[in-house]
């Protein structure tokens, strides 16, 4: 009885488990997702480039002030092999319209209204960011954004497009 | 054994509560709508909390800001 009683409470443990994110060192889920002009991005595509994958929502406070970032991360590097690729979960079309409007994004969006990107990499918190090297690995995962985590992912940046 | 196939029942049935996923982060759009807030505005909210801290020499307890977004 009790590896009976053992075992179904591992069957109860197993069925609550929750998908396992995606960490540093792994290998980025593929994904391909249109941009606004309807042309498929894929991670694929951009592989020999170090790519910076952001997750945003209209929605959410701190991505607002990601993207002056982003764009700035952009235009130092973007001629250097950087290729930042922020994938967008609102659910609503407009509703991230009207944010880009407000917020001009100089680097590549793409929309994900389904979800199914944030789920394969398994996002743990808005926004969450991936910086991949050319590889295809994760090498940094970045939740949120903070201020002083600027730099050191900057660094980062660098650093992988020196090792290109 | 009637008691054992009323756990049984039990076990299985608390199962069942496992099948409700709570919304993912990038799920959380309606929830962070103004309208989803429980006070109808954060500055009020913000400023009687301060008052009443002030007054009782405690704090804590409400947290700051949080529409439940999911945000850091």
């Amino acid at each position: 009885m009790p590896l009976r009683r053992l075992l179904l409470f591992a069957a109860l443990i197993a069925s609550t488990s929750p998908a396992l994110a995606v960490e540093a060192g792994e290998a980025a889920p593929a994904f391909a997702l249109p941009n606004a002009k309807g042309e498929t991005v894929t991670l694929d595509k951009l592989k020999g480039q170090v790519v910076y994958v952001d997750f945003w929502a209209s929605w959410c406070g701190p991505c607002k002030r990601s993207f002056p970032w982003m764009n700035d991360m952009q235009q130092r590097y973007g001629g250097k092999g950087l290729s930042i690729v922020a994938v967008n979960v609102d659910k609503k079309r407009e509703d991230a319209d009207k944010f880009l409007g407000q917020t001009p994004a100089q680097f590549t969006i793409v929309f994900d209204p389904a979800g199914a990107t944030p789920s394969s990499f398994a996002v743990k918190g808005m926004p969450s960011s991936y910086l991949i090297d050319g590889k295809g690995n994760v090498i940094v995962v970045e939740q949120g954004f903070h201020d002083d985590r600027k730099d050191a992912v900057e660094d980062q940046i660098r650093k992988l497009l020196a090792a290109r | 054994m009637p008691l054992r196939l009323s756990l049984l029942v039990v076990v299985l049935a608390s199962a069942g509560c496992a099948t409700f996923d709570p919304p993912k982060p990038w799920e959380k759009g309606e929830l962070a709508k103004p309208q989803m807030r429980f006070d109808a505005n954060p500055l009020t909210t913000r400023v009687t909390q301060h008052v009443y801290e002030s007054k009782e020499g405690a704090s804590g307890g409400y947290g700051i800001g949080g529409g439940g977004c999911g945000c850091n």
